[in-house]
């Protein structure tokens, strides 16, 4: 029984005896279970199981160390309403808040983060880890460390001005629609109904084939597919704030469409809208790398991540994990802003009374 | 009905409940004893926020969610409702304590026949067979004297009226024969008209049953009538309690008294100036919605210069579609709005700025006229703003000034949104809001129907002294009579869409009426306990319900 087992089984067991002493049911419950399972798991697959029961641990640990820390900086440094809401924001959300964080950071200051240049060559092709590349050589010998900090200001970035643009486009329409009615709401129904009707995936290849992959091109292509579904959401929040009083006595006052929608209608539908940004924004994301998978996307030397797993693929026959890197870093952005998003919307549905 | 050599059925000893608001516990109810005995009825009164409701819920072992019972014993025939098991508590409720809700319409599940709806309790507790119960439904709806007792549970709730459906309620709360059914204000959703015949069907059943009821209301004048005893609560206490004679005749506290004055408010009628144009002239008017159906038939009346016209009838009478004609939302198919002598555009599209500055409106419900991501501050300063072109330090004192005219105190209002206002303050500044626009004429929709006593009493003192001061002419939409006596000049009184009585106030008090006007002012519940049963002698026990649509 080596050294390991045995701290292992004496932390669990230490551990349990606390809970079960302070009278945290649940927590003992996990600890002790946990500890139970161990001896099966530690006979069945021997240390080398218990080292990965202990490397998750402690990696949910930290992870849950940074969330909270996190949080209680948000709330030390933030002042108000906003402090107070943050204070009851679960773990969760201020996980995903975290990673968020950090990829702004890498995107925004990628030049001075990455150690060479998105498109340097340094390195013989699939060179292994060293002490000056963190996670090896991609198929041409540039740095993958600095291409995928370098890919969260491509693809990130790509994808939160896709994002904008199609809210723009369909909050827009949506808001004008349900202000409006009429034929106009009609027309902007059935178009969006159009628009919709056409297989997303199939739309964007279509349009990158015909004008060519460019930046502008594959925004305004995932723009249009995306905002008939914003419009949708919009017309509908709108649709109910336009039938109240409210909203009559300021047409009866003689107000504009434009003072009607800006300054009445849109501060009661920003909760809603902002957790539906939240949500198209994973998609619109998994669309542009999918895109730049199948080869359409950002070109090449521009570092991104779709086509960082695509260029790599090869070396996954060898049991090499490092293709999957921007894989796990497109997954791990998508469930960050996820549990963000969760947040938001258990906020403004008024789960919470 | 002396019920107090009668068996003690509930008995609520020091009961309180907290509320969770989020952060901490709150009390709700502060140490409240209650004791019924079989047969007996309690009214509880008091304003919203009093805790009637969780009194009446707290009766059958129920707290809502978000509160709990925290102190304080609840015996239910022997048997303690606070220490029970979830299943002992469950047996009782529909079985031997029924609940009667507010709204009906809300209750009943729209998907299902109400019958079947009626049967659920007493097949669930294996009371009676299928076509026993629906048997025993029929004759409940008999002697709730709804129409075709043996059809009408055959139908959809929305296939029924209102007032019926509410009778169907009551008797489906009969269908296990409970020892206690609890009302939870079970008119005030009705037209006066309607509420007669549900009260009347209310009491006879109790009556007949010996069934010990809660009545939970905030009408003084319908609890008179339908309890032998009367609590009165405030804040989640006892104020007060006595039999109902006594404590009409002579209330104790000063709260009750207070109640009780409310109803007492009376305003001195001013006659039409001589030879002055109407601010506001309503012309043969006839509207229709999409769809073809007339909803108004020749309307015409004046609103002159600082007097108020009270315009009343029963829901669907088209009282607010004429003011939705005025202000221009839904242009007349016939006829004309005179303002001053001008012709209005039928549309308010089509009018000018000074125009729709004129007329202003305060609506019924302060919470859906008030925009609840608006400051105070620009709620009231919009107005002036777009009317007079304020702004900065001139746009600031705007506000402050208005907000001093409604009685509320500027620097504490000014920066906060509307859900942080309780109702009395959202609709006042629902005044103010009319009132930056300068206008010589307000339409108040119904302004005092969702608010409670005390507080629409304010309200309406507020509304008769801004219209001295300022010289406003009101068009006052209203069901409530006792509102009318207090704020009207003239009446207008509307049926179906047609005007069938207008008349200064003094006049249309005082026979000969209208029989429909007479039908509205009988049906007004009074606070002599024997109104209503003279009141039914009168018209004939056995036809209630179609006295009420004469």
């Amino acid at each position: 029984m080596s050294e390991f087992v045995i701290i292992y089984f004496a932390l669990l067991v230490i551990a349990s005896c606390g809970a079960a002493y302070y009278g945290q049911r649940p927590a003992f419950l996990t600890l002790f279970s946990l500890t139970l399972v161990s001896f099966v798991l530690g006979i069945v697959g021997g240390v080398s199981a218990l080292q990965f029961v202990a490397i998750a641990a402690g990696l949910l640990a930290f992870a849950a160390g940074i969330s909270y820390s996190f949080r209680e900086f948000l709330v030390a440094i933030t002042k108000g309403n906003l402090s107070k809401e943050l204070k009851t924001a679960p773990l969760t959300a201020a996980f995903g808040m975290f990673v968020i964080f950090t990829y702004a950071i890498a995107g925004i200051f990628a030049p001075f983060i990455a150690p060479y240049g998105e498109a340097e060559v340094i390195a013989a092709a699939f060179a292994p880890a060293d002490e000056n590349m963190l996670l090896g050589a991609d198929q041409l010998g540039r740095d993958m460390f600095s291409r995928l900090i370098y890919g969260a200001r491509n693809t990130v970035g790509l994808a939160l001005v896709a994002t904008s643009a199609a809210f723009f486009m369909g909050a827009t329409a949506g808001l004008l629609a349900a202000t409006k009615g009429g034929w106009f709401d009609q027309f902007m129904g059935r178009f969006a109904d159009v628009v919709m009707s056409i297989p997303s995936l199939i739309f964007a290849l279509l349009m990158l084939s015909i004008f060519g992959p460019e930046i502008h091109v594959i925004i305004i292509a995932v723009a249009i597919i995306y905002a008939p579904r914003v419009f949708r959401l919009t017309r509908a929040v709108a649709g109910n704030v336009v039938v109240m009083d409210y909203i009559e006595a300021a047409k009866l006052r003689g107000e504009g469409t434009g003072y009607l929608i800006r300054r009445e209608i849109l501060p009661n539908a920003t909760a809603p809208l902002v957790a539906e940004f939240g949500l198209e924004f994973c998609f619109v994301f998994l669309l542009v790398a999918g895109l730049s998978f199948l080869g359409l996307g950002i070109q090449p030397p521009t570092a991104d991540w779709g086509s960082m797993v695509r260029e790599n693929a090869t070396l996954i026959s060898f049991g090499v994990v490092t293709p999957l890197i921007p894989a796990a870093a497109i997954a791990l952005l998508t469930v960050a802003v996820n549990f963000v998003v969760d947040w938001m919307l258990f906020r403004s549905s008024g789960l919470k009374e | 009905m002396s019920a107090s050599n009668k068996q003690v059925l509930l008995e609520i000893k020091d009961l309180k409940i907290e509320g969770f608001t989020g952060e901490e516990w709150i009390p709700i109810i502060k140490g409240v004893d209650l004791t019924l005995h079989r047969g007996e009825v309690m009214g509880l009164i008091g304003e919203s926020g009093a805790g009637k409701s969780t009194i009446g819920a707290a009766a059958m072992g129920f707290a809502r969610d978000g509160t709990r019972i925290s102190d304080g014993t609840i015996e239910f025939d022997g048997m303690e409702l606070t220490t029970a098991t979830e299943e002992d508590r469950r047996a009782l409720r529909g079985a031997r304590i029924a609940y009667v809700a507010q709204s009906a319409a809300a209750s009943f599940n729209p998907a299902h026949k109400i019958i079947d709806q009626h049967t659920e309790a007493p097949l669930h507790y294996r009371i009676q067979k299928r076509l026993e119960a629906q048997e025993d439904a029929m004759e409940l709806y008999e002697r709730l004297r709804l129409p075709n007792p043996q059809e009408i549970g055959f139908r959809y709730p929305h296939q029924v009226s209102g007032g019926q459906l509410q009778r169907a309620m009551t008797a489906m709360a009969m269908a296990c024969r409970p020892d206690l059914i609890i009302f939870d204000e079970p008119t005030t959703a009705l037209d006066v008209t309607t509420q007669i015949e549900v009260l009347a069907a209310i009491r006879d059943i109790v009556d007949q049953f010996d069934t010990a009821a809660i009545y939970i209301t905030h009408d003084l004048a319908v609890v008179a009538q339908m309890a032998d005893t009367i609590k009165v609560l405030l804040k989640g206490e006892e104020v007060e309690e006595a039999p109902t004679k006594e404590m009409l005749d002579s209330p104790k506290e000063d709260y009750t008294k207070s109640l009780w004055a409310v109803r007492s408010l009376r305003r001195e009628q001013k006659s039409r100036p001589q030879g002055a144009t109407p601010v506001v002239s309503v012309q043969n008017v006839d509207a229709a919605y999409t769809g073809g159906v007339k909803v108004l038939d020749d309307v015409s009346f004046d609103i002159y210069e600082g007097m108020t016209v009270a315009v009343v009838g029963e829901s669907g009478s088209g009282k607010s579609t004429t003011a939705r004609c005025i202000t221009g939302l839904l242009p007349p198919k016939k006829g004309q709005i005179l303002f001053r002598g001008e012709p209005l555009p039928p549309s308010y599209l089509k009018r000018t700025k000074d125009q729709l500055r004129q007329a202003q409106m305060i609506y019924q419900m302060a919470d859906t006229a008030l925009n609840p991501k608006v400051r105070i501050s620009e709620i009231i300063g919009r107005p002036a703003q777009f009317y007079s072109g304020l702004h900065g330090g001139a746009l600031k004192q705007r506000v402050d000034e208005l907000l001093d005219l409604i009685e509320l105190e500027p620097s504490k209002f000014y920066d906060r949104f509307p859900p942080e206002l309780s109702g009395g303050q959202k609709q006042r500044i629902g005044i103010a809001r009319a009132l930056a626009a300068e206008p010589t004429f307000i339409i108040c929709d119904e302004v005092t129907s969702a608010l409670d006593q005390l507080v629409a009493e304010g309200i309406l003192k507020l509304l008769n002294r801004l219209q001295s001061e300022l010289n406003l002419a009101y068009m006052f939409i209203t069901h409530d009579l006792a509102t009318v006596r207090s704020i009207a000049d003239e009446v207008v009184v509307m049926q179906h869409g047609r005007v069938v009585e207008q008349g200064p106030k003094d006049e249309m008090f005082t026979p000969p009426h209208h029989p429909y006007t007479d039908l509205l002012l009988s049906s007004v519940p009074e606070m002599d306990p024997e109104w209503l049963t003279s009141l039914l002698e009168e018209r004939g026990v056995d036809n209630v319900g179609e006295a009420a649509n004469v």
